[in-house]
């Protein structure tokens, strides 16, 4: 099942995060499983363990299944400094879970990233693949509500 | 010709070929610069920072373990600032570290308890950093506890460079970091196969035997039990190591004096089927020779080396000589042969393996290994384990006035102990292969080709004009090696053109097995080979063949080599593993 993914690639071994991306980003649950890695290791000629040291090197991946939307919220310290720790209360209190874990309905996953780069709209959060800057108590719920609704 | 490179180590001259490493150059003229991660036989990890040192000319220190020297470099190996930087660096450590050496299987062998006495670091004045992480107890040979693991890698280099298992890596990063398995499922859910390379080379107790020493005393202290061991040929060239006896002592006697006063009642060495193991296996190998069957012969006497063969190479399965190894061959007959001779019941027998290895822990509890009726073998010690026991027993080892082994099962011959290093398997079944071919013995029993250290070795025997091609290796990278040659010649040609393998799956063989004394590094091993080597040649019987217990137990038990019976007892089958679980998917190949 993996082969469609696969074969966009040379089974060149510098094509390894590229291709782990790809089946993650592709996964419904946002994660690569078990099964995922043992196509990898075959398609590359990686072992396993290589595969998964690497996936868990990066905080980026995920060997877990996760929500549909996966809160990256950035924990540098330039957004540690604009308040990132009191957003990070408000993310939990308003989903009921704590860091790295998702939600019962399976719609959030939270996780704490390292820098993302926009440190000028800081605190600054992602979910998949869209960010929000300058963030307040207000604007987490408002995110949050639109998620909800939307589905 | 390596160019040579002059430099000065703390004012003495140095002189080294090029490539070396400063921790190497100084250890050439007896300087031993502080190290915990490093291991001369290993790439160096350069993770723990402990070896620095200072060289005239650069800012700041170097690694001594990973830093090459260069001509006209001078070397400082102590100064203030460096001790108080290694003094640091320990403290970081051990602030990491769950620290109960009293309790602890590596007290007094342990790199970072040597280290913290040599410098004087305390642990009490860190405040421990640790949060307890859970012992991974579900392999049935290997322990891991990665609250006593540094992290110097030694494991993840010696697991995936010299055996190529891919069973550990390091997962995470920065504090966090730790070393597991594929998706931390634990050792017995991952590709390793229990061959303790790692524990060896582990510098502290993070990976140890997963101990039976408790239940061997019970049984022991049971009077109802009669109680049986065997001693693998490598362990009488280790065993006097744990009591402070140099490398190489061979300890025979004292060996069965130690087991007696333990309490067994009868004492024997492996050995004895091993002798048994070259009259079964040669006889399959004269039978493929000279009938067209399926060659290269590939030994099976490594538990290590078998699951290894299950899981990457199961289309090689019918290439492994169906014989048990020595050990299992043992365990069947001492609740049958042993038993009806000496006249006890074979439930109330407890059978004990005092063995080199971690892996025949695993080969022991193998379901199939059952053949009489009953478990083949009970418990499996290591050499460090049996160890631990002649000194809680207050045993004076070094002491001890030479016995000798119980009869029935307790001759052997030269052949059967050189099966402890690499190439002795290999060699002990030519020499008796060659009689079963010619019904002459060879004209010297030494083929020197198949000794030594070298990974692979390969040579042509000739046997009265006919060619028989032989290849030994050891470590399984090596073994891989060799493998994939087979796997390509047989899909390139249809067949290989070697007769007969060997493999090992420790480098060095059996005397640097994972059961063996920690840290044994490669020349030790050498240096233990040779002491076998040594028994052998002044031994009176080296010749399998001649052994007149195996001859006598063909004739009042076993009828003949590859008879029915001694198929049903001292021959197997093998599996197909799960390349990601080591599971077994399905039969490799029929029971015969
Ligand atoms: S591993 Fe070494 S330092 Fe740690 S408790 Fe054991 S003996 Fe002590
Ligand atoms: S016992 Fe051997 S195979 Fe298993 S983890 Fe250790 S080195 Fe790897
Ligand atoms: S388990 Fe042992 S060998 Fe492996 S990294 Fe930890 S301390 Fe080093
Ligand atoms: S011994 Fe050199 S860095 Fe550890």
């Amino acid at each position: 099942m993996y082969q469609e993914i696969l074969k966009k690639y040379e089974p060149t071994k510098d094509n390894l995060i590229y291709i782990l991306h790809d089946i993650q980003d592709n996964d419904p649950q946002h994660y690569v499983s078990e099964s995922a890695v043992q196509s990898v290791s075959e398609y590359l000629r990686i072992p396993v363990n290589h595969i998964y040291g690497v996936l868990t090197f990066y905080t980026m991946y995920s060997t877990t299944p996760r929500g549909k939307n996966v809160i990256r919220l950035c924990e540098s310290p330039p957004c540690y400094l604009r308040g990132s720790d009191n957003i990070l209360a408000k993310l939990k209190n308003t989903l009921g879970i704590k860091t790295g874990e998702t939600t019962s309905d399976g719609l959030f996953t939270l996780e704490l990233c390292a820098c993302l780069g926009l440190c000028g709209n800081a605190p600054v959060m992602m979910i998949n693949d869209d960010f929000y800057g300058d963030l307040t108590d207000d604007k987490i719920d408002q995110i949050i509500h639109n998620i909800r609704e939307a589905k | 010709m390596n160019k040579m490179i002059n430099l000065m180590i703390d004012g003495i001259d140095v002189k080294v070929s090029q490539d070396t490493s400063i921790i190497e150059a100084a250890s050439s003229v007896g300087i031993k610069i502080p190290s915990l991660c490093y291991h001369q036989d290993l790439l160096p990890s350069a993770g723990c920072g402990i070896c620095v040192v200072e060289i005239e000319g650069q800012p700041l220190p170097k690694r001594a373990c990973c830093t090459p020297v260069y001509e006209g470099m001078k070397v400082k190996t102590n100064s203030i600032e460096l001790r108080s930087l290694r003094k640091m660096l320990l403290e970081m450590i051990l602030a990491d570290h769950y620290v109960d050496c009293p309790t602890c299987i590596s007290n007094n062998k342990c790199d970072l308890q040597d280290l913290a006495y040599i410098m004087g670091v305390k642990t009490e004045e860190n405040a421990p950093l640790q949060t307890r992480k859970p012992i991974d107890e579900s392999s049935v040979s290997i322990i891991r506890d990665p609250n006593k693991c540094i992290n110097c890698g030694r494991c993840v280099t010696v697991c995936n460079d010299i055996q190529t298992v891919y069973a550990l890596t390091t997962v995470h990063r920065g504090f966090e970091s730790e070393i597991n398995t594929p998706f931390s499922k634990g050792m017995a859910e991952s590709t390793c196969i229990n061959c303790g390379q790692c524990v060896v080379f582990c510098p502290t107790a993070a990976l140890t035997e997963k101990t039976h020493t408790e239940q061997v005393w019970n049984e022991l202290l049971n009077p109802a039990k009669h109680l049986v061991i065997q001693a693998a040929p490598a362990v009488r060239a280790t065993l006097g190591e744990e009591f402070g006896m140099e490398e190489g002592s061979l300890s025979v006697g004292k060996m069965y004096a130690a087991f007696r006063k333990l309490g067994f009642n009868a004492v024997f060495d492996t050995n004895f089927t091993a002798d048994l193991t070259i009259m079964e296996e040669g006889t399959e190998f004269v039978n493929r020779f000279t009938s067209g069957g399926t060659l290269p012969l590939i030994t099976s006497c490594s538990p290590g080396w078998i699951k290894f063969m299950e899981t990457f190479y199961p289309d090689l399965a019918d290439n492994v000589s169906t014989c048990k190894s020595p050990q299992q061959m043992f365990g069947a007959l001492v609740k049958t042969y042993y038993a009806e001779n000496k006249n006890v019941n074979p439930k109330d027998i407890v059978s004990v393996s005092i063995m080199p290895c971690t892996a025949k822990k695993f080969e022991a509890n193998r379901p199939e290994m059952q053949d009489s009726g009953y478990k083949d073998v009970d418990y499996v010690l290591t050499t460090r384990e049996i160890a631990r026991m002649i000194k809680e027993a207050g045993i004076d080892f070094a002491k001890l006035e030479d016995e000798k082994a119980d009869d029935l099962m307790g001759i052997y011959t030269g052949a059967a102990t050189i099966f402890g290093a690499t190439g002795g398997v290999m060699e002990a079944a030519l020499r008796s292969a060659y009689y079963l071919i010619t019904k002459e013995n060879l004209p010297s029993p030494e083929i020197k080709a198949v000794r030594g250290m070298e990974g692979i070795k390969e040579a042509i025997v000739d046997v009265k004009g006919t060619k028989v091609k032989i290849a030994v290796a050891h470590s399984l990278g090596k073994a891989r090696e060799l493998m994939d040659r087979i796997r390509q010649q047989i899909q390139e040609t249809g067949k290989s053109d070697y007769h007969f393998i060997e493999v090992m799956a420790c480098p060095g063989g059996c005397v640097g097995g994972g059961g063996q004394p920690f840290q044994s590094n490669l020349a030790a091993r050498a240096r233990r080979g040779e002491a076998l080597y040594k028994e052998d040649s002044e031994l009176e019987l080296r010749l399998s063949h001649e052994n007149p217990a195996v001859v006598e137990v063909y004739e009042k038990f076993l009828k003949a080599p590859g008879s029915e019976i001694a198929h049903k007892l001292l021959h197997t089958n093998y599996f197909k593993r799960d390349i990601m679980s080591g599971d077994i998917i399905e039969e490799a190949t029929h029971k015969h």
